[in-house]
């Protein structure tokens, strides 16, 4: 107390009324909010020990909870916010780096939000997709300049490895350490059950996961946690991971308190060591030792599947994304300053890279204007939060979108943004055999299979509106597009008109 | 003709008619056993192959041996860089020199080089239950040997006629796991504040002695020269070096 002191940020407000002293709350809080008072027979509270995870809420059976946002205030003013002023605390109470979970949540504009969509009145009629056929199927990969054909006249085969998609939409990569085993079964077998892929990321691929493999993407990252021939082989696609959005231009590091059990036998490194993946690929420092490493990546496994080079979105990104293009890669993967992580150095996370709209148009641009679009599949990701979302960035050159935070919300997170810590009440971001079995995988992966069904629906229904019944006639149709609220030069990086226009 | 018979299970493959993916194809073609000869620059040579000898005359271009799943490679030349990568069974022998970035990540197998190591050899380097990679360099090592090494050995013999210290700059930055022996008293040499270095004792050695009577034989070395000279033992302080670095926001 005194100095160090900061007052919490939430209330635990109890309906005494309601309150049965069942102690399923106490039960239910990681962090130990909770505790039974047997001489005057009533629940207490320690909020200085809540995240707002919500899971007490969630699970009273008598309502007689809910949190809320404390209104002890600082002396507040426009440049010395709350939050401001509290970071300045702990780091002059610890000395420590400040250390966030999940996506960037600064005021910074959201382009998802001041685009919106066209539809077709009067002519060009629109297409109902309750009576008719939409195709919302991609293929992700390389496509061929030309048709080649054989002696006979025949059209040779000459499409590279594609990867099958039946909507434009993966989960990005969340590995197994960061995220639990039960979270990672409930994404693998919705994938499965989507025809879409989930992604390891760095945490190699538990064993019990391997009979997922058509529908998971392999992550190489710095560290090569779990990376051997096997775990090349299993996958439907490889992808060297670069860069990530909430934190462009460092590297991860799970602590050595993570690495138990499974998690230690996945990435194949002992129990109690950190794992660290460096900032840069130490055998990387040009587009030339980039195309190393993915001709590597294709010889180990006999050119047979497509390889996708993940960077996060950064100032010269379309400058980047013409160089993975020649470098030999089949997919590029752009990850938006939105996106989010299990632990990210605040600064970082809040202030280094750029939003996903703005570099996703300005890569379209560049791979068409340089005749190398087709040599490539885009892949965005970094806060797609709906089927509207996806639509408009397919809109914007797309081939497909990576979702994430979105899909952890499906499997019960409530975004209390507290990953790093390890004690997620829902049972996504631990490791506390506990914890972990509050995720029912089967349970997750229906309603991630719900929520996919219903994006579905949504991107036909918008596409059917427009007139457009294949998201191939949608990608890079700008036309679609409209803008509000957005100055010229957002306009032309976006490549779109303003609305009324 | 794009193999020939060079003697009974012994198929010899002219490396200089092929590109790379072509000539990985008649490799595994024959099941790995095999002799390239003419071989200049051909990358990628064997990645990710288990089974097999394959015996290269001439000089490998990069990343050779990249995933190695254990087939052995023995090369009579010099080899480029990222020798190894990310390599998790089986032997790599090089009679010459090699470039950067050696063993990358491998996780288990061995990789002895007769003469000097590039930049970055054994960077993060692992190592996980039985598999514990070996890297033994004859000669001398440029900067950022062994940086985030995270398990294995690295021994490095500075078996070369001139003045250079036995390791250039900065080694073991960032290591947090396996250990390293430099044949030298390591005067002169600065190690990074997150390891220890100090001479090997008895104990140590009886680990070291092993590898290099191995690496002996192969390179045809009397094995008491080589251990009659002063061993530095360098290992981590932590290996959680990044606890106390942050504070939950």
């Amino acid at each position: 107390m005194g100095v160090e002191f900061i007052y919490p940020e939430f209330e635990v407000v109890r309906n005494s009324s309601r309150c049965i002293a069942c102690r399923v709350c106490e039960r239910q809080c990681a962090n130990e909010v909770h505790s039974y008072d047997p001489d005057e027979r009533v629940m207490l509270s320690d909020e200085s020990k809540c995240v707002n995870c919500q899971r007490c809420v969630s699970l009273c059976p008598t309502r007689a909870l809910k949190i809320v946002k404390s209104d002890c205030t600082f002396r507040e003013n426009a440049n010395w916010q709350s939050d401001t002023i509290k970071e300045i605390y702990k780091q002059a109470n610890s000395g420590g780096v400040l250390l966030s979970s999940m996506g960037n949540p600064k005021m910074l504009p959201v382009y998802w939000d001041k685009i919106l969509i066209n539809a077709s009145q009067v002519t060009n009629p629109s297409i109902d997709p309750l009576r008719e056929p939409m195709e919302t199927r991609v293929f992700l990969g390389k496509k061929p300049r030309s048709i080649e054909r054989d002696e006979g006249g025949k059209i040779k085969n000459n499409l590279t490895p594609q990867l099958e998609l039946s909507m434009p939409v993966m989960f990005s990569a969340m590995s197994y350490g960061s995220i639990s085993y039960n979270a990672h079964k409930s994404l693998a077998e919705a994938a499965t059950r989507l025809g879409i892929c989930y992604n390891t990321g760095e945490g190699g691929l538990h064993e019990d996961f391997y009979v997922y493999g058509p529908n998971t993407i392999v992550q190489v990252a710095s560290g090569r946690f779990g990376v051997f021939a096997d775990y090349l082989d299993a996958g439907a696609a490889i992808e060297i991971k670069m860069g990530q959005g909430a934190k462009p231009g460092i590297g991860g590091h799970l602590p050595g308190k993570k690495i138990v059990g499974d998690v230690s036998r996945t990435r194949m490194i002992p129990e109690g060591s950190d794992a660290i993946s460096p900032a840069p690929h130490h055998d990387i420092y040009s587009i030339e030792d980039l195309r190393q490493l993915v001709y590597s990546l294709k010889e180990a496994t006999q050119y047979k599947k497509p390889v996708i080079v993940k960077v996060a979105a950064v100032h010269n990104i379309a400058a980047i994304a013409s160089g993975i293009a020649r470098s030999g890669a089949d997919i590029i993967a752009i990850d938006g300053f939105r996106g989010g992580t299990g632990a990210a150095p605040t600064r970082i996370r809040d202030n280094v890279g750029i939003p996903i709209e703005l570099a996703l148009a300005a890569c379209d641009r560049r791979l068409r204007e340089e005749g190398i679009r087709n040599d490539v599949s885009l892949v965005v990701g970094g806060s797609i939060r709906s089927a509207s979302d996806v639509i408009k960035a397919v809109a914007l050159g797309a081939d497909a979108c990576y979702v994430a935070t979105a899909a952890l919300l499906a499997l019960g997170c409530h975004l209390c943004r507290t990953c790093h810590t390890g004690n997620c009440n829902w049972g996504i971001a631990t490791q506390r055999p506990e914890l972990v079995k509050r995720l029912n995988p089967e349970t997750g992966a229906e309603r991630l299979y719900n929520l996919m069904t219903a994006w579905r629906h949504e991107i036909k229904e918008l596409m059917g509106g427009m007139g457009i019944n294949s998201i191939e006639a949608l990608r890079g149709n700008r036309l679609m597009l409209r803008g509000v609220n957005m100055t010229e030069k957002e306009l032309e990086i976006l490549g779109i008109s303003h609305a009324g226009e | 003709m794009a193999t020939e018979l060079y003697s009974p299970g012994a198929v010899r493959i002219n490396a200089s008619k092929f590109d790379h993916k072509t000539l990985n194809e008649k490799i595994r073609a024959v099941g790995g056993d095999c002799t390239i000869t003419g071989c200049l620059g051909e990358r990628f040579i064997a990645a990710g192959m288990s089974e097999g000898h394959i015996d290269i005359e001439g000089t490998p271009g990069n990343a050779l041996g990249a995933y190695l799943n254990g087939a052995a490679i023995t090369v009579h030349g010099n080899a480029q860089d990222a020798v190894g990568d990310t390599m998790n069974d089986g032997e790599i022998i090089i009679h010459g020199s090699i470039g950067d970035a050696a063993g990358y990540a491998m996780r288990g197998g061995r990789i002895y080089v007769r003469g000097d190591a590039g930049y970055r050899a054994g960077i993060h380097m692992k190592e996980y239950k039985e598999k514990r990679p070996v890297m033994v360099i004859g000669g001398k090592c440029g900067s950022f040997l062994g940086e985030y090494q995270a398990g294995g050995i690295i021994i490095v013999l500075g078996l070369t006629d001139d003045s250079r210290r036995i390791v250039s700059n900065f080694p073991g930055t960032g290591m947090h796991g396996g250990v390293m022996y430099l044949r030298s008293d390591c005067d002169g040499v600065r190690f990074p504040k997150n390891v220890t270095a100090r001479l090997a004792t008895d104990e140590d050695m009886v680990e070291v002695e092993s590898v290099i009577a191995d690496y002996c034989e192969r390179f045809d070395l009397d094995v008491d020269e080589i251990l009659d000279a002063p061993f530095t033992k360098v290992a981590p302080d932590s290996k959680n070096p990044y606890k106390q670095m942050y504070v939950a926001n």
